[in-house]
């Protein structure tokens, strides 16, 4: 690890200015990921601020049943909240499927969806990798291709996002507020992360110095019927092969709205537009949801790879994303 | 580049300068020889390195010794008594975890245990809050049942395959530490 100076500021505003004005400073919330990345080599910076303890730790009400979540957060204490539970089920259940109860109390919600890729090439620095290395090439394309995309991936990257808060986020039309050296803006938690396209080293569309303060939930009735699944090679602490983040309104017998997204298959979680608007009007029935995943998913395409390549997500999602949605529209209300 | 900072370990309080590269398991093993905590994977991947900071378990392997400036960590060593803090030894009194690890034989090699233990430990606490996992089904309160321990513990990996006795293990504690509360006692751990 190559020396860096460590501060830690008094405010946000501080900190924004610190890291802002020098391309070599980066932010440290929880540490989960950058510490492991400061010892494999992945990022080497001159200066280290650290946020965690100068960002909110508290979860206030936005009116109607929305929630403000202050940054500093633990992902722990966001999906034991007993409104979270009950409002936004598949939010809670998304965090308590991430990682295990150590790093669920280190990590912090500002950071979680700032967290980069476990690509076994991008954390192997004697490996080329066009998000660590721009232009430098990829290595999983023709390598192990098991944990890579199948959605919007690029020739430059097949890399996924890790984050399963960030799926169900996503899904629940969340809104991130930035703080930057020119002040705070707001995103659309859906346009926070990118697909790789030509440049897979930006995850997000975040400017260097801009800090994330808090994560708004906005009021929605739909989110109470909702659901977090995740298909993974062991049964905890192992990152998604596919995950599905949905939510249903059903009303006799037809689907009246669904929030449904995707982890595990794209560089950004992936939102399911197409399904959703193939279930809207649809009889809540198995054929619809097959239909539904099969819209979704036409232009999906699996990587080949030395360990017989990724082809096998297409049915393992279709077959997630059905016994998601028929298990909702089962659910009492 | 150096730093001072001023960390309670199992309830002394130790002033030292560390090298901002440090993380809190290289300063609890290489400086103040508290060897108990394990350095497994050095990546989060094990559990072999957890301690309670703030109360809460933690991987001290990606944690950074200059954000500890102030912190209580409390580590394997430091669950038994602190009866005799006084002189900085520690007691002879086991917590009630470590108890029930002897007791199920809940160890093999024993090399994962001290972060099992100190996780078990957070874990009970979790539990008590009522906080959910991922097996932990509806909005109501869990039952600490073989499904919610197996998965609260999934952080912990123990390559000998002593997870059916760790089970065992964290179920006489909880009944110990529950039995301890219903007879108006301070709960251990």
């Amino acid at each position: 690890m190559k020396p860096f100076d460590y501060r830690s500021p008094a405010d946000a505003a501080e900190a924004v200015r610190s890291v802002a004005g020098d391309p070599t400073a980066v932010f440290l919330g929880g540490g989960t990921n950058l510490v492991d990345h400061l010892k494999l080599g992945v990022v080497e910076p001159g200066h280290v601020v650290g946020v965690a303890d100068l960002l909110s730790a508290e979860i206030e009400e936005l009116g109607e049943g929305g929630l403000r979540i202050g940054a500093g957060v633990s992902n722990s204490e966001l999906a034991a909240d007993p409104r979270v539970r009950e409002r936004f089920p598949m939010l809670s259940q998304a965090l308590l499927s991430g990682a295990s109860a150590q790093l669920r109390n280190m990590a912090t919600v500002g950071g979680n969806p700032l967290q980069r890729t476990r690509c076994v090439y991008f954390q192997d620095v004697t490996t080329p990798c066009n998000k660590r290395e721009p232009g430098s090439g990829c290595s999983a394309l023709g390598g192990w291709t098991r944990n890579h995309a199948i959605l919007g991936a690029s020739e430059h990257c097949i890399a996924v996002h890790p984050s399963d808060m960030a799926v169900a986020m996503a899904a629940l039309k969340a809104r991130v507020r930035v703080l930057g050296p020119d002040g705070d803006r707001t995103i659309a938690f859906v346009d926070l992360h990118r697909l790789p396209g030509d440049t897979p080293e930006r995850d997000t569309v975040l400017e260097h110095g801009e800090l994330i303060t808090a994560i708004d939930l906005p009021a929605q009735p739909i989110a109470r019927r909702s659901a977090y699944r995740k298909v993974r090679d062991r049964a905890s602490y192992a990152f998604a092969l596919v995950s599905v983040a949905a939510a249903l309104d059903v009303a006799d017998g037809v689907v009246v709205d669904a929030r449904i997204a995707f982890g595990g298959v794209a560089h950004a979680p992936w939102r399911a537009y197409r399904a959703e608007e193939a279930l809207r009007g649809s009889a809540a029935a198995e054929s619809s949801y097959r239909a539904a995943a099969d819209a979704e998913l036409a232009d999906a395409r699996p990587a080949e790879g030395l360990d017989g390549g990724n082809a096998f997500k297409i049915p393992l999602l279709r077959r997630t994303l059905t016994a998601v949605l028929r298990d909702l529209a089962r659910e009492d209300r | 580049m150096d730093t001072e900072i001023t960390v309670q370990v199992d309830g002394v309080p130790r002033r030292l300068t560390v090298d901002t590269r440090s993380t809190l398991l290289d300063v609890l093993r290489e400086r103040l020889a508290v060897t108990s905590v394990k350095k497994g994977c050095d990546h989060g991947q094990c559990g072999a390195c957890t301690v309670l900071s703030g109360g809460r378990r933690v991987l001290s392997c990606l944690v950074l010794a200059v954000t500890q400036d102030g912190a209580q960590v409390v580590t394997a060593e430091g669950l038994a008594s602190l009866a005799a803090a006084d002189d900085g030894q520690l007691g002879d009194d086991l917590h009630p975890m470590q108890r029930a690890f002897i007791d199920c034989d809940a160890f093999q090699c024993g090399y994962c245990t001290p972060g099992q233990v100190v996780s078990a430990v957070g874990m009970l606490d979790e539990f008590a809050r009522g906080w959910p996992s991922a097996v932990t089904g509806g909005t109501g309160a869990p039952r600490l049942d073989h499904a919610e321990v197996a998965e609260r513990m999934s952080g912990n990996l123990c390559r000998c395959g002593a997870y059916v006795n760790i089970v065992s293990a964290v179920h006489q504690a909880a009944e110990a530490s529950s039995a301890q509360r219903t007879a108006g006692t301070e709960s251990a751990g």
